[in-house]
């Protein structure tokens, strides 16, 4: 990916997360303490100060210090997850190569963000957006990256029917049905952002 | 001050009111016995928990007995996890979160370490306290 590219990629997913912060915020006042969006936001803005700084790095170089970026300024409990799939990613990407080298270090990673909550997918989590995801590309057709933002929007907004185990949702029990998890929908932001700039760097080649 | 240090006690809450009272409770018994740090709050300074801060404690706390790790909601043992992997390869292992209330087990823990207690005996005074003793 050139860097012009890279640099579109980092602006879309951070102004995708920024822009949906209030949002975020609305969906962990239901179930949660309430500031996930203001916790992403703050971590995005971040990586947006940097985002020339990134652009100009090696691919693992670039998620590796997004990675610190998000762990250094999110907080609370998606600090950590999010820090965790950047640098996770980031340890596994040198040594493969093209996209299914990108498809082995995200699944790699899922599997370090999953230690890391102590979680499984179907716990309404984001980790509910990343697997599904993860198996979209795994899949490997040619309309995989085509929909990877349906395939995200549509991950996020089952969590509704799911009950928290995890989190501060899980002290509601029952009552976290029918919500659709922030970190879910956060997760779902970001991929879909990832999906649409890459659908547009595809067709322009 | 030959002798040996005494296990280091960190308190990580979401409130860094919170923390700051827990550490004023540690202190009443133990006086500065103890290497103790205590922080909470997010970057903004609002309520949260921040692995910068986390490290940062682990690191002014650091006793080459150990550390024992005292945590309020599912964030700051996020957090904490992370700041430890964070920590030199040769002090993590001496680094451990107790699975034990905030308050009581950060005065518990505090008041084993004052007596110059190993890192798994001032974890299991402060664990003590979930297993109803």
């Amino acid at each position: 990916m050139e860097r012009g590219a890279r640099r579109a990629l980092i602006v879309a997913v951070a102004r995708d997360v920024i822009a949906h912060a209030d949002e975020l915020n609305r969906l962990d006042q239901a179930i949660g303490d309430g500031d996930h969006g203001t916790n992403v936001r703050r971590g995005f803005e971040a990586v947006l100060a940097e985002v020339d700084d990134l652009a100009g790095m090696s691919e693992s170089g670039a998620l590796a210090a997004a990675g610190m970026l998000l762990l250094n300024n999110v907080g609370g409990a998606s600090g950590p997850l999010y820090g965790t799939l950047a640098l996770s990613m980031a340890r596994n990407l040198p040594g493969t190569t093209g996209i299914s080298g990108w498809i082995e270090a995200f699944g790699l990673a899922i599997e370090d963000v999953k230690r890391r909550g102590k979680s499984e997918p179907g716990q309404k989590t984001l980790l509910d957006v990343l697997v599904p995801v993860h198996t979209s590309l795994v899949a490997g057709d040619d309309a995989a990256v085509a929909r990877l933002a349906s395939v995200a929007e549509n991950a996020a907004e089952a969590t509704r029917s799911m009950l928290a185990v995890r989190g501060r949702a899980a002290f509601l029990g029952q009552r976290s049905v029918g919500h659709v998890d922030p970190g879910a929908r956060s997760a779902s932001l970001i991929f879909g952002a990832i999906g649409r700039v890459l659908v547009e760097e595809f067709d322009g080649k | 001050m030959a002798s040996k240090p005494n296990v280091g006690v960190v308190i990580v809450s979401h409130s860094s009111k919170v923390a700051e009272g827990t550490a004023d409770m540690v202190r009443q018994m133990v006086g500065d016995a103890v290497p103790l740090a205590a922080v909470g709050g997010n970057p903004d300074g609002g309520l949260g928990t921040h692995m910068t801060l986390v490290l940062a404690a682990l690191q002014k706390a650091w006793s080459e007995a150990g550390v024992v790790i005292l945590v309020d909601l599912g964030g700051a043992e996020t957090n904490s996890e992370m700041a430890i992997e964070m920590m030199a390869p040769e002090r993590r292992d001496r680094i451990v979160i107790c699975n034990a209330p905030l308050v009581e087990g950060a005065v518990m823990a505090a008041t084993e370490s004052s007596g110059g207690s190993p890192l798994e005996v001032v974890r299991h005074a402060a664990e003590e306290l979930m297993a109803g003793r």
